[in-house]
């Protein structure tokens, strides 16, 4: 999996500052970021997973002409027990575990970003509630314009044999 | 308006209330802006009756998302160098959430001050959602 030009636009990160609740104005007016320290709007911290809407092939999102899992007339689109494709993002089968990032310099509006995926480890454990549980790993290197290095992001995602209720 | 290893120490916290009342609107907004479309976080017939969860749950990453707010209110923006944690409980519609960030050590690194912070965010019930780290510049 790869994404071949993610641009990092001003009216994006406005949009997921508000869906994480964040009034920082410096995600919302160029001329407030202007006069602050990175000088441009940057991204806020966990921005990259947003990458998803850059990636054509992104299994969590409904396609034109083909089948969705989600609900319409019936509670779901697709007829089969396991409630859909899984997997590092948390999908359907698959929940999302951990999430690190390393930031290598500010990332900011205006930035094209390409990203590369490397498939990390996979390891077992049997969880008290979900059954046995299956890890995976996945590194994914996000470079600018000029092929430098900005972020680096390590998931884990879990797949479990039953639903995980936890808290 | 960035920390200054001078006026910071060890223990510190930086605390916020980071949600009251979680709407499912918001998981809505999240999806929106992440491209997380799983209908485990917005189709409340696919979540209960075809995955068997109690209702739709928020995104992992909204919750990480909420909690970055409290590191960079604290540090000033671009001064992350790190973050990172894991998911240990699920969050649902109308949970409360609280993030705490405490620092656990100051270092300095090719001649700039960092500081390490330990992350948790919990719910009402006083139950870790979320629990992290994450290293952050300072001002000299």
């Amino acid at each position: 999996m790869a994404i071949e030009r993610f641009p990092v636009e001003a009216s994006h990160v406005m949009m997921f500052a508000r869906s994480i609740g964040d009034p920082n104005p410096v995600f919302y007016d160029a001329d407030y970021a202007a006069g602050t320290e990175v000088g441009a709007i940057p991204a806020p911290p966990t921005f990259v997973q947003s990458s998803a809407q850059f990636d054509p092939d992104y299994f969590l999102r409904p396609k034109v002409g083909e089948p969705w899992f989600g609900s319409g007339k019936e509670p779901t689109g697709i007829k089969r027990e396991s409630s859909g494709g899984g997997g590092g993002g948390g999908g359907g089968g698959g929940l999302h575990a951990e999430q690190h990032y390393e930031y290598h310099r500010p990332l900011v509006v205006g930035d094209v970003l390409t990203a590369t995926v490397l498939e990390g480890k996979t390891w077992e454990k049997q969880g008290r509630r979900a059954g046995k549980l299956v890890f995976s790993e996945t590194i994914t290197e996000y470079r600018d314009q000029n092929g430098e290095l900005v972020v680096t992001a390590r998931g884990v995602g879990v797949r479990t044999e039953r639903p995980a209720t936890s808290g | 308006m960035a920390l200054s290893a001078s006026n910071v120490s060890v223990g510190q916290t930086f605390e916020q209330v980071l949600v009251e009342d979680l709407k499912r609107t918001q998981l809505v907004m999240y999806a929106g802006s992440s491209g997380d479309y799983n209908p485990l976080h917005s189709d409340e017939p696919f979540a209960t009756q075809v995955a068997g969860y109690p209702s739709v749950f928020a995104h992992g990453m909204l919750t990480m998302g909420m909690t970055g707010r409290v590191l960079t209110d604290a540090l000033g923006d671009g001064r992350l160098l790190s973050y990172g944690g894991r998911f240990t409980s699920q969050v649902f519609p109308g949970d409360n959430l609280k993030g705490v960030a405490t620092i656990t050590s100051i270092d300095t690194v090719d001649g700039v001050p960092v500081a390490t912070f330990s992350i948790s965010t919990t719910n009402q019930d006083g139950v870790e959602v979320f629990s992290g780290e994450a290293r952050g510049r300072l001002d000299s």
